[in-house]
């Protein structure tokens, strides 16, 4: 069938020119990322230094961006906010990634009562819109950002899962899972050293696609006051703060939202050539968790 | 059918009971305490004894079960409570608010339909073509824009600049509408392109297309009688979930444009710790989520021949 179908569309020859796509948005997300971790360094002037004799200035060639309304470097709080906004949603990705594939494993390799009760736990919370959960979570957390990442954990963990689980038992009684148990592998040598390798494309490719996703709702949170706590330079809380002031002076928001809109960009086109790279036939079906 | 619509409803109860049960559960772990922030919200000071009084007389003294249980007999009278900050009984304010989350979301869900079944099919039939990379390129911006940053320079350029639509409210009419279902449209119509398209390029592979193509039939009879009503099951899925989630009114855009949905409601209670409110919307979510579900069920029942005849293992 598939061998069929390709043959009657005509399409482009995959793989041509995904390496130097990768190329290009690994070393701008690269960047991104090294901008986060060396924030404070590169910083042209104080982030939180206030003035309120220079409040509010228009982008000028001392202040690239202008200065928000305590007389703050813009620049200088969206580098530190790449800082707050990028390692949260990379702890965030981590904790999802590390905590939904356990999940999946287990349910899948195991079976039985265990995987039927996660499984009715993660509908539950595919069904619900997350951001309320997840707005509810986080004022009950009460932990600024921290509290925020924690509650969208709470909430993601289970579209990983569920791949994860697929995958597992998808291959869990391919012929060479036979061999390496009739090999005498324990359960934990199957797992990490045939499973796990096997299934790893999926999860990466979600994990990088929703890189993105995870910085806009780490974002949101913050928007609604519910993640990074002002003075601190974070991208959504900024964006928050800055709302009065739209029609005096609009780099207080197009600044950071921009911010936040590249660094997306950037991370959504390295997950699509990602996933083109490992995934060359889309496998849209598990991409979908209902 | 009517047995099978019925078995659905009857399963909603203890879905609704134990997300009940959850929510009041949650609300009760939180560190802070009804009673203390009611007094920050209203502003006066009160004794110990107060206080004290005012928890007994809320029923937050007892334990947890024992308020879900009074709760719940009240709820089979039809009575919700009263709002801890505003004193307002529940089921009056936020019937009060209903009407603008619903008429949020089907002015988005129109708009989303209108443009993404469009656009998804142009550049679905010129694959990899122009019109192809204009869609995908515009629908990529899409999904990338925070909608509060799109709301924004909605507002921005819309409001401020050309002042064509107000900033906030539901005030001016019609007009006060059509910037917050944009905001919302524009992130699910950049979604839906993709899949509308993927739908149908996956559609145009079969081999039905082919023998109607041998048949020498239209390509655009093809097109919308046969791929079209074939794709529409992938699409109204999606749009069922889509609505669900507006429904459930969204936090950030109803806050932004002061748009007074049960979102915002939603989100007032948390941040305030309004029980009575927040159980309120649980329910309220409950409900959508059950009988959403059962719309899509319904409509793919009804598109989907293989379903409705019961061959569903037949090819």
């Amino acid at each position: 069938m598939r061998e069929k179908k390709t043959i009657v569309r005509k399409q482009k020859a995959p793989g041509k020119g995904i390496k130097l796509k990768l190329i290009l948005w690994g070393s701008l997300a690269l960047l991104i990322l090294l901008t986060a971790a060396f924030a404070p360094y590169i910083t042209p002037h104080d982030p939180y230094e206030q003035d309120l004799g220079r409040a509010l200035w228009a982008p000028c060639r001392e202040y690239l961006l202008g200065t928000d309304r305590y007389g703050r470097d813009m620049l200088s709080r969206v580098i530190m906010g790449a800082r707050t906004s990028v390692f949260s949603a990379v702890l965030l990705v981590l904790i999802t990634t590390v905590t939904g594939s356990v999940a999946g494993t287990v349910c899948g390799y195991h079976g039985g009562k265990l995987d039927t009760f996660l499984m009715r736990v993660s509908d539950v919370f595919l069904a619900f819109p997350g951001m309320v959960f997840a707005i509810a979570a986080a004022s009950v957390l009460k932990g600024g950002l921290f509290g925020a990442v924690a509650a969208l954990a709470l909430i993601s963990w289970p579209k990983y899962a569920r791949i994860v689980r697929s995958q597992v038992m998808a291959i869990k009684n391919a012929p060479y899972m036979e061999a390496a148990r009739l090999a005498g592998s324990g359960t934990v040598k199957i797992i990490f050293r045939h499973m796990l390798p096997n299934i790893a494309g999926p999860v990466v490719t979600t994990a990088v696609l929703d890189m993105g996703t995870m910085m806009m709702e780490i974002a949101g949170l913050s928007f609604l006051g519910l993640g990074a706590a002002p003075p601190a330079a974070e991208w959504g809380s900024m964006m928050s703060n800055g709302r009065s002031m739209l029609q005096t002076s609009p780099w207080v928001i197009l600044a950071p939202g921009c911010a936040i809109f590249l660094t997306v960009m950037i991370f959504n086109l390295l997950g699509d050539t990602v996933r083109d790279l490992l995934d060359p036939r889309q496998r849209k079906k598990e991409e979908l968790p209902l | 059918m009517k047995k099978y619509v019925f078995a659905r409803l009857i399963q909603m109860i203890p879905i609704l009971l134990g997300i009940t049960l959850l929510s009041f559960i949650l609300t009760n772990l939180s560190a802070a305490d009804a009673v203390d922030i009611m007094e920050s919200n209203q502003g006066i000071a009160m004794s110990a004894e107060e206080k004290n009084e005012l928890r007994q007389e809320l029923g937050l003294d007892r334990p947890v079960i024992q308020q879900y249980a009074a709760w719940l007999g009240n709820l089979l009278k039809g009575d919700m409570g009263e709002s801890f900050v505003s004193g307002q009984p529940v089921l009056a304010s936020f019937l009060s608010r209903l009407p603008a989350t619903l008429s949020l979301t089907v002015a988005s869900l129109l708009l989303t339909v209108g443009i993404s079944i469009p656009l998804g099919i142009l550049a679905a039939v010129r694959q990899n073509r122009f019109p192809d990379y204009l869609i995908r390129f515009f629908s990529f911006i899409g999904n990338s824009l925070p909608n509060f940053f799109a709301a924004l320079l909605l507002i921005y350029f819309f409001s401020l600049k050309l002042k064509i639509f107000p900033v906030m409210g539901s005030a001016g009419g019609w007009k006060s509408i059509v910037l917050p279902a944009v905001t919302l449209a524009l992130a699910m119509a950049s979604k839906y392109v993709r899949q509308v398209r993927a739908a149908v390029l996956e559609e145009l592979d079969q081999e039905y297309v082919q023998g109607a193509r041998a048949r020498g039939i239209r390509e655009k009879r093809i097109l919308f009688f046969s791929v079209l009503k074939a794709s529409m099951l992938t699409i109204m899925n999606l749009l069922a979930l889509s609505a669900g989630s507006l429904l459930g009114g969204t936090a950030i855009v109803e806050s932004i444009f002061m748009w007074d949905g049960v979102g915002k409601m939603a989100v007032d209670a948390i941040t305030m710790r309004d029980y009575p409110v927040i159980q309120a919307y649980v329910i309220w979510m409950a409900v959508i989520y059950v009988v959403i579900n059962l719309a899509a069920d319904l409509i793919c029942h009804y598109l989907d021949p293989r379903i409705r005849l019961g061959q569903e293992g037949a090819q």
